[in-house]
């Protein structure tokens, strides 16, 4: 790991990518693939080459194992739940559920059995994936290094990849509820009706372009704005933990202990942030009152 | 900052979880959420209604105890009551008694009085009679003169 702070950083930033390379591209090392090959990238010019048909290995593993271990600990308390005495796992679950459950209460008041698990699995899994940010920068892709991997990027929400799946799905479901709830041509008026409207019928077809317009941004900006928050939040507090991973050993403590501090408030507010929006989203496609 | 299919790959994650949280892990917490909620919603009723059922029985056990006092009291003093009859009764029982006991006693008295006087009287008209046998000094035919001596015993 060793080179210019640059070099540090961006190897920091880099996500550990396997894809395919065509044949006859030139490798890192020199060397000339005869045939187009499935592999891992070697640095980030290959990653970038590798195009859309790539896999960044370190985000999809670190969610999957994060989203599992948050599922398996919820799994066994509920196996185990009682209406009598709570453990503590069980007290610690349903603590979770009910905060949950009130927030998504408050804001939807549809009947959805979707929304409150889907909220749940939002808020701990993406708090879990932040959480990755506090381990200290160098310390996982250190032990990776040493097994052999060269890049390693443990924090799931700094991928835009991982950040903009989730917020697809939130877009197909906005989209799927407010279809189911009212209908295609519901929401299709409710696109293309609403801000502007008229009694003459001349000038609401006139209108119709300029309402699908406004109405399509701001529906569009719901999963881009959902995703970039996140991601930009959690990129911005890596980055400025690996800015403090190049100080000198003795002077790190100063800057990453109170930025780690703050960072748990980021952490979790951002988690919490994406769940909400997702309630408040599906609610807004649940509610016919254009 | 490459967009590839880990988006994807991503989304059938997240798609997954949310499905397995909605199935296996959501649902058994809520209904022992709810379960015990309900408990305890029955418990503080029950002890509502228990509460209220002390104040019953106890306001019934005063009121019983008041019936018990009263009715203790009435006992008390219908048995006073009687036995100030009893004493009464006795008292004339007794003074009757006593009453008869004297009577009785005068009227044995007044029967060996009599017979007293019989006696004396009988004794009297020997003695008489023996006086006048002496005076006259010849038998006094008793038979023939018992109408006479008992003439005399009768006005001694």
């Amino acid at each position: 790991m060793a080179g210019t702070a640059s070099e540090y950083i961006r190897h920091h930033l880099q996500n550990l990518t396997y894809g395919n390379l065509p044949a006859g591209y030139e490798r890192a090392d020199g060397s000339v693939l005869n045939d187009s090959t499935w592999t891992i990238a070697k640095n980030a010019a290959e990653a970038s080459d590798m195009g859309f048909w790539a896999v960044h290995v370190d985000s999809l593993g670190w969610s999957v194992l994060l989203g599992v271990i948050f599922l398996g600990l919820f799994r066994m308390a509920a196996k185990k739940a009682t209406s009598g005495t709570p453990g503590g796992l069980q007290n610690f679950v349903e603590v979770m559920v009910e905060f949950v459950d009130t927030s998504v209460k408050e804001t939807f008041h549809g009947r959805n059995k979707v929304i409150a698990p889907l909220a749940l699995t939002i808020f701990c899994w993406i708090f879990l994936m932040n959480l990755m940010d506090l381990v200290p920068v160098d310390f996982l892709p250190w032990l990776f290094h040493a097994a052999g991997v060269e890049y390693m990027k443990v924090v799931p929400t700094t991928d835009v990849n991982v950040t903009l799946g989730m917020s697809l799905s939130v877009f197909l479901l906005i989209i799927f509820y407010s279809i189911k709830i009212k209908g295609v041509g519901g929401f299709m008026s409710e696109l293309t009706m609403h801000p502007f409207s008229s009694d003459n019928i001349f000038l609401k077809i006139l209108l119709v372009p300029v309402n699908f317009l406004l109405e399509g941004v701001s529906l569009l900006a719901k999963p881009v704005s959902l995703a970039l928050r996140l991601f930009g939040n959690l990129y911005a507090g890596e980055l400025l933990f690996i800015l403090i991973a190049l100080l000198p050993l003795w002077a790190q403590w100063t800057l990453s202990v109170p930025w780690a501090i703050f960072h748990i408030l980021v952490i979790t507010l951002q988690a919490f942030i994406f769940m909400m929006l997702t309630i408040v989203y599906l609610s807004m496609a649940h509610e016919d009152n254009h | 900052m490459n967009i590839n299919l880990t988006l994807i790959g991503q989304a059938i994650a997240f798609f997954i979880f949310v499905v397995f949280c909605m199935k296996y892990v959501w649902p058994p917490i809520t209904a022992a959420l709810q379960e015990r909620q309900k408990k305890i919603a029955d418990g503080l009723a029950a002890s509502d209604r228990a509460a209220r059922d002390l104040e019953l029985a106890q306001d019934k056990a005063a009121q019983e105890l008041r019936e018990a006092k009263q009715e203790g009291a009435a006992l008390i003093e219908q048995a006073n009551k009687r036995a100030a009859q009893i004493v009464e009764a006795s008292k004339d029982d007794a003074r009757k008694e006593g009453q008869k006991l004297i009577e009785q006693a005068k009227a044995e008295i007044e029967q060996e009085r009599n017979q007293a006087r019989e006696a004396l009287r009988a004794e009297i008209a020997a003695i008489a009679i023996a006086g006048a046998e002496k005076i006259l000094e010849s038998s006094v035919d008793a038979n023939k003169h018992s109408e006479m001596l008992d003439k005399l015993a009768a006005e001694l």
